[in-house]
C-alpha cells in the first residue's frame, strides 16, 4: 500500500475510505472498532495527500492508515480504556505514539476494542460488548488487544497499535493470524498510555506482515523526555532486520519449560514444523532451561493487580470521567465509592481487591515483595538462557481461539493464556508472535513466540522475517486468505 | 490455606473506594482463596538473598531542568470536568479531615 | 482544675519529635514542567501530569534533588548513594492521583543534626536536635469549601478544586524523637524551627514564610513520668503557623496531657489542630486506626543515586552556617547579647547585615531597622520584610543624615515615603520638598523674626533663662516647616541672645 501511494497510484483519501467501508461492512459483525473517526481520518488522509502534491519527502508508511487501541490517549477523541468509568471522555493531550503516528503522517482510523484497562485475555471484559475472531465469529480475538487484531485479520487496517502487559499484542496475534511485538521495555513512550501495570506495560506495533509490523516499529519507537523509564538509545535497526530475514549461524533457543508440553497438540505440531524451517534456513537450534518461568504467572498476577490498585485510583468521579450518586447531601466519598463501583468492571474491581491485599501492610513481604523477587529469578533466567542462544521461542500460548463465554467464569483458567508472554514483561525483554499455521484439530490460527534481548529487537524481526518467508514458500499463500470471507471483497 | 472472609474483602473495598455488594464482597472472598493459594507459589522461591526488582531497566538518575513548560489552557484542564464552578473543579462535600 | 505549666515539668519529662515541611522555591513543579509562581488565576498552572489524566507520567525535577541534597549536607545528614520514589497511597480530593509521590523507606538523606541555644536558668544552652531524614513529595491542590458558615470544612455543602499548587516540590524534614529538654521544650521546639528557617533561608532553596504556608510544621509531643522508661502517647498538631505558635502549642499540649494523666485518663493518639485564638489544640482525625498506605517504590521514575562528586559540588555551594555567621557578626559589631537576640527574634539580623554592607554603620543600621520600621511593621500588622522599604534605602538615607542633608527628624519622613509607596528616597525628598535647611542666613532670618514675634521669651533667655529656649526653637523650626537642624538652630538662637 505504501509504495502505491508513494507512486502516487492511489490516493491516502482513496485508500482511507476504502477502509472506513470496509468497517461499515464487517464491523457490526467483529465489533473491532469503539469509534471510528471518519471526518478525522479523511481530514488526515487529505492532508498527507496535499503534502505529496507539494512534493514534500515522506516516512514510508505516510498515508496508510491504522487502528489505534483504545488505551492511548488521542487528542479530542473519545478514548474509555475500554471501561464505563471513561465512557465519552476526550483527552486534552496526545500520547507520544500519536503524536509520532502523526509526524509519520499515519493516518488513524479510529480506537479499537479492549478488554477494560487492559485486563484480560480474551476481549470479553470490554464495557461495550466482545470483539468477535474474524476467522470464527463465535469466538473470542484474544485479548487484551482484540480489538486491534480483529480489525487486522479482517482487513479494517493494515497496521494497529497495541499495548502489552503480560501478552496483550501477542497472544491476539497469535490467535487471529497476524503479527504483533512488544519491544524492549522503555522502547517505546508510555506518555499517554493509560497505565495498568506501569513497571510491565508496553506500547506496540502490529500488523499482518512481519516487515510492515518493523516499519511501525520504527516510526513510533524512541526516547521520550516525558517517560523516565524509557531508553535513550537509537531504535534497534528493524526494518533492516525484517528486510534480510537472515538467521544463517544464529542460535536458536527453545525455553524447555514452554516448549508446548500440555499444551493443544495442533499447537504443538505448528511449533515443531517452524523449528524445522529455521533450522532449514541456517538457524541452529538448541534447548534451553529457564527454572525459575513456573513462577512467572503467579509473580505476574501479584505485580500487576497491585500496581493498577494505584493507577486506577485516580478514577474517582472528581474531576473526569463517569459521576454516579451526586445527589443532595451525598458526600465525595460516596459518590466515588458509587461510581467506582458502577463504572469499573467485575475483572477490573477484583484486580485492584488483589492488588490492594498484597500492598497492605503484614502482607507486602509475602505478596509483592516475594513477587518482585521472583522477577529478579526470571530475568536471570533469561540472562543465562541469552549466554546460550541468540533468541528464545515458544509457542506464543497453549491453545487457539476459545469460545465466547467459554473461560469467563473461570479467572484461573484464562490467566493460563498468558504462560508463555508473561516472563518476557518480566524482564522486560522484546517478544514478538507471527502465525504459524492452523491446528488441525479446528483450522483456527496458531502463533510462534520469539523472544529478543534488551534493546536486541532486531533479532527477533530477523526470526521472524525468515519464518515468515519459509511459510510463505509452504503455503502458497498468506495465511489470512484462508480466513471467511466477510462482508464483501477484501 | 490462605483465605480471605468477606469481612476483610470489605476492607479492602473500603480502602479501594469501591461500593461492593454483600454477594459481591461474599463471592470475591471465595474466589481468592483459590487465586491466593496459587500466587503464594511464589514464596516458595523468594528467599531472603533474592533482591527485588522494581524495574526491568537498570535506568537511573534521570531528570529534567528546571524549566517552565507551558500548561494546558483551563478550559482544557477542565474539559472532563463533571462540574465545575468558577474555572474550578466542583465536588460534593467532603467528609474527611484536611 | 487546670494545673500550671510548673506542675507539669515537676512530675513529667516531655519527648518531642518534630516533622517540618519546606516548598521549595523552584520555577516548575516537582514532577513536571507547570510554573510555581503564587497567586495564579484557578486551574492555569496544570497539565495532564500534575491533574492527573489518564496516561500521565511524572518526571523529576533536578533542581528540587539539588535543593533537597544541599539541605541534607546544611543538617549534617548523609546523602544515600540510592534512593527512591514510593507512592503513598491515600483518597482525597486535592490529591490528583489518590496517591502521593512521596519517598518511604529509601529516603535521599539520613541522620543528621541540628545544634539550637537557648536560654536557660543556668545561662545559654545547646541541645542537639538529631534529623533522621530529609526526603522529598509533593504538595497536593487547594479546596475552597462552600456553603457553610465559616468556610471551613464542616458543614460545607460542596468544593472547589484548584490545582494550582498540586506538585509543589515539597522537602519533608523529620527529627529524631527530642528527649532530654525537660521544661525548656517549648523553647527547644521554636528554636530548631527558627533555626531550620535560618540555614533554609541561607541556602536560598525556599522563601520560608511560615504565614504564607511555604514553611509548616507538625509538633509531635508525649509525656512520661520523669525517670521512666517507656515513652508515653503522643499526640501531632498541624496547623502551627508561626514560631510563636510552636512554642504555644508545645507547651499546651505539655499541659492538656498532664491533666488527662493526673486525672487517671489516657492520652489518645490523634492529629490535633492548633487553635491561634485561644492557644490550645482542638481534636481532627484519630490516627489509633491509621490508614495504611501500602507504600511501593513508584514505578514511573527510577532511582536516584548522587556520586560523590555531584554531591561535593554542592557542598562547596553551601554558605556559612547561621549560628557561626551569627558569630561573626556580632564580634565585627560589637554588639551585646541582648541587642543580638532582639535582631534575631525580629528577623531582621539578615536585612541589618545587607545595610551595613553597603555601608551604614551598625549601630545606626540596627536602630533604624529595629526603631521606627519594625513600629511601622507593627501597626500595619505586616512582616518587615513585605515593606516597601530595602536596606539600600535605608543604607542611603543614613548617608544623607551623616552627610547632614537630613536631621533625624526628616529622615522618619522619608522612610514613611518610602514605605507608603512614594518611591526611592530621592524622589520622597523631591515629591515633598525634604531639605534641611542649612544656610546660616536662612536661620538667622527665621531666628531674628521669632524673636521679634516673641520678644518677652526672647528677653527671658537673654536675661538667662535658658529653658525657656526651648519654645522659641519650637517656633522656628516651625517657620522652617521642620527642615532646620534643630540643633544648629539652638546654637545659633543662644548665640543671638548671648547666651553661649
Amino acid at each position: 500500500m505504501a509504495a502505491q501511494l508513494a507512486a502516487g497510484e492511489v490516493t491516502s483519501v482513496a485508500l482511507t475510505q476504502a477502509h472506513l467501508d470496509r468497517i461499515t461492512a464487517v464491523d457490526t459483525d467483529v465489533h473491532a472498532f469503539l469509534f471510528v473517526d471518519t471526518q478525522g481520518a479523511l481530514e488526515q488522509a487529505a492532508a498527507v495527500d496535499a503534502k505529496r502534491a507539494k512534493g514534500e519527502k515522506l516516512g514510508p508508511l505516510a498515508g496508510v492508515p491504522l487502528a489505534l487501541k483504545d488505551v492511548m490517549a488521542q487528542k479530542g477523541i473519545p478514548t474509555t480504556a475500554g471501561s464505563k468509568i471513561l465512557e465519552g471522555w476526550r483527552p486534552p493531550y496526545d500520547s507520544t505514539v500519536v503524536t509520532n503516528l502523526k509526524k509519520n503522517d499515519i493516518v488513524i482510523l479510529g480506537k479499537t476494542n479492549m478488554d477494560e484497562f487492559a485486563m484480560g485475555s480474551s476481549t470479553e471484559n470490554s464495557a461495550y460488548g466482545p470483539t468477535h475472531n474474524p476467522w470464527d465469529l463465535t469466538r473470542i480475538p484474544g485479548g487484551s488487544g482484540g480489538g486491534s487484531s480483529a480489525a487486522l485479520a479482517a482487513f479494517e487496517a493494515p497496521l494497529a497499535i497495541g499495548t502489552d502487559t503480560g501478552g496483550s499484542i501477542r497472544q491476539p496475534a497469535a490467535v487471529t493470524g497476524t503479527v504483533g511485538v512488544k519491544p524492549t521495555y522503555g522502547g517505546v513512550s508510555r506518555f499517554g498510555l493509560i497505565a495498568f501495570s506501569s513497571s510491565l506495560d508496553q506500547a506496540g506495533p502490529c500488523a499482518r506482515t512481519v516487515l510492515d509490523t518493523a516499519l511501525l516499529h520504527e516510526a513510533i519507537a524512541g526516547h521520550d523526555p516525558k517517560d523516565s523509564t524509557s531508553i535513550n538509545a537509537p531504535v534497534p535497526q528493524v526494518v533492516q532486520a525484517a528486510r534480510a530475514g537472515d538467521v544463517k549461524g544464529m542460535k536458536i533457543g527453545v525455553v524447555k519449560e514452554l516448549n508446548g508440553d500440555g499444551y493443544q497438540p495442533g499447537v504443538r505440531a505448528r511449533f515443531e514444523e517452524s523449528l524445522e524451517l529455521l533450522a532449514k534456513a541456517g538457524a541452529e537450534i538448541v534447548e534451553v532451561s529457564a527454572p525459575n518461568f513456573e513462577y512467572a504467572l503467579a509473580a505476574y498476577y501479584l505485580i500487576a493487580p497491585s500496581e493498577c490498585s494505584s493507577n486506577l485510583a485516580r478514577f474517582d468521579a472528581m474531576r473526569y470521567g463517569l459521576r454516579v450518586g451526586d445527589v443532595d447531601g451525598a458526600s465525595a466519598e460516596s459518590v466515588m465509592n458509587l461510581t467506582r463501583e458502577v463504572g469499573f468492571g467485575k475483572e477490573v474491581k477484583r484486580r485492584i481487591i488483589l492488588g490492594t491485599y498484597a500492598l497492605s501492610s503484614g502482607y507486602y513481604d509475602a505478596y509483592y515483595g516475594s513477587a518482585q523477587k521472583v522477577r529478579t529469578l526470571i530475568t536471570q533466567d533469561f540472562t543465562n538462557a541469552f549466554l546460550k542462544a541468540d533468541v528464545l521461542v515458544s509457542p506464543t500460548c497453549p491453545t487457539t481461539a476459545f469460545k465466547i463465554g467459554e473461560k469467563a467464569n473461570d479467572p484461573l483458567a484464562m490467566y493460563l493464556n498468558d504462560i508463555a508472554t508473561i516472563p518476557v514483561n518480566m524482564a522486560g525483554i522484546g517478544g514478538m508472535s507471527l502465525p504459524s499455521g492452523l491446528a488441525d484439530e479446528d483450522g483456527l490460527p496458531v502463533g510462534f513466540q520469539i523472544m529478543s534481548p534488551v534493546m536486541k529487537d532486531e533479532r527477533m524481526y530477523s526470526v521472524g522475517a525468515a519464518l515468515e518467508a519459509a511459510l510463505l514458500s509452504k503455503w502458497g499463500a498468506p495465511l489470512l486468505d484462508l480466513a471467511p470471507v466477510m462482508g464483501g471483497a477484501k | 490455606m490462605s483465605s480471605l472472609s468477606r469481612d476483610d474483602v470489605a476492607k479492602l473495598a473500603g480502602l479501594a473506594r469501591i461500593e461492593m455488594s454483600e454477594d459481591e464482597m461474599v463471592n470475591l472472598a471465595n474466589e481468592f482463596t483459590v487465586i491466593l493459594d496459587a500466587v503464594a507459589r511464589v514464596q516458595e522461591v523468594a528467599t531472603a538473598d533474592v533482591k527485588p526488582t522494581s524495574h526491568p531497566l537498570p535506568l537511573k538518575n534521570i531528570f529534567r531542568s528546571d524549566v517552565v513548560a507551558p500548561s494546558l489552557s483551563p478550559e482544557d484542564a477542565l474539559s472532563g470536568a463533571p462540574a465545575q464552578e468558577e474555572q474550578r473543579f466542583r465536588v460534593p462535600q467532603i467528609l474527611g479531615e484536611e | 482544675m487546670s494545673i500550671s505549666y510548673d506542675d507539669v515539668v515537676a512530675k513529667y519529662e516531655p519527648v518531642l519529635g518534630l516533622e517540618v515541611h519546606v516548598e521549595l522555591n523552584t520555577n516548575s513543579k516537582m514532577f513536571c514542567g507547570c510554573a510555581t509562581t503564587f497567586g495564579a488565576p484557578p486551574n492555569t498552572q496544570t497539565c495532564p501530569v500534575c491533574l492527573a489524566l489518564p496516561g500521565a507520567l511524572p518526571t523529576v525535577n533536578e533542581k528540587a534533588i539539588e535543593s533537597t541534597i544541599k539541605i541534607g549536607l546544611a543538617l549534617n545528614c548523609s546523602i544515600a548513594p540510592f534512593s527512591r520514589f514510593a507512592r503513598k497511597n491515600y483518597f482525597y480530593p486535592d490529591m490528583p492521583k489518590n496517591f502521593q509521590i512521596s519517598q518511604y523507606d529509601e529516603p535521599i538523606c539520613v541522620d543528621g543534626y541540628v545544634d539550637v541555644e537557648i536560654e536557660t536558668d543556668e545561662g545559654p544552652k545547646v541541645f542537639r536536635v538529631e534529623v533522621e531524614r530529609v526526603h522529598m513529595e509533593e504538595d497536593t491542590g487547594k479546596s475552597l469549601h462552600v456553603g457553610g458558615a465559616t468556610g471551613r470544612i464542616h458543614g460545607a455543602e460542596y468544593s472547589l478544586l484548584d490545582y494550582n499548587r498540586a506538585g509543589i516540590p515539597l522537602v519533608e524534614i523529620v527529627t529524631k524523637i527530642v528527649p532530654g529538654t525537660g521544661k525548656y521544650a517549648p523553647e527547644v521546639a521554636k528554636a530548631y524551627v527558627a533555626e531550620l528557617r535560618d540555614i533554609l533561608r541561607s541556602l536560598g532553596v525556599s522563601d520560608v514564610k511560615m504565614e504564607q504556608g511555604s514553611l509548616r510544621c507538625d509538633a509531635n509531643v508525649s509525656l512520661r513520668l520523669i525517670g521512666a522508661e517507656k515513652l508515653g502517647t503522643r499526640s501531632e498538631t498541624k496547623n502551627v503557623n508561626s514560631l510563636r505558635s510552636v512554642e504555644r502549642a508545645v507547651r499546651g499540649e505539655m499541659i492538656r496531657h498532664a491533666e488527662l494523666l493526673n486525672a487517671g485518663g489516657r492520652v489518645v493518639q490523634e492529629t490535633r489542630h492548633f487553635q491561634e485564638d485561644t492557644g490550645l489544640t482542638r481534636s481532627g482525625r484519630s490516627k489509633e486506626q491509621a490508614e495504611d498506605y501500602r507504600y511501593f517504590p513508584e514505578p514511573d521514575l527510577v532511582p536516584v543515586e548522587p556520586d560523590a562528586a555531584w554531591i561535593e559540588s554542592l557542598r562547596a555551594t553551601l554558605p556559612e552556617r547561621p549560628s557561626i555567621h551569627r558569630k561573626r557578626l556580632q564580634e565585627a559589631w560589637g554588639v551585646p547579647d541582648k541587642e543580638m537576640a532582639a535582631m534575631i527574634n525580629a528577623d531582621v539580623l539578615n536585612i541589618v547585615e545587607a545595610t551595613v554592607v553597603l555601608g551604614a554603620d551598625p549601630i545606626k543600621a540596627r536602630s533604624w531597622w529595629l526603631g521606627e520600621i519594625s513600629r511601622i511593621a507593627n501597626d500595619k500588622n505586616c512582616a518587615i520584610a513585605d515593606l516597601a522599604i530595602t536596606p539600600t534605602d535605608v543604607a542611603e538615607i543614613v548617608a544623607l543624615v551623616n552627610a547632614g542633608e537630613l536631621t533625624d527628624k526628616l529622615a522618619r519622613q522619608v522612610v514613611e515615603g518610602v514605605i507608603a509607596g512614594e518611591g526611592k528616597p530621592d524622589a520622597v525628598i523631591a515629591a515633598r520638598g525634604i531639605k534641611v535647611v542649612n544656610d546660616d542666613g536662612a536661620l538667622m532670618a527665621a531666628i531674628e523674626k521669632v524673636c521679634a514675634e516673641q520678644a518677652e521669651t526672647a528677653e527671658k533667655v537673654r536675661g538667662g533663662h535658658i529653658p525657656a529656649a526651648g519654645a522659641l526653637i519650637g517656633a522656628v523650626m516651625k517657620e522652617t516647616k521642620g527642615q532646620a537642624d534643630a540643633a544648629r538652630v539652638r546654637e545659633l538662637l543662644l548665640g543671638h541672645l548671648g547666651q553661649l
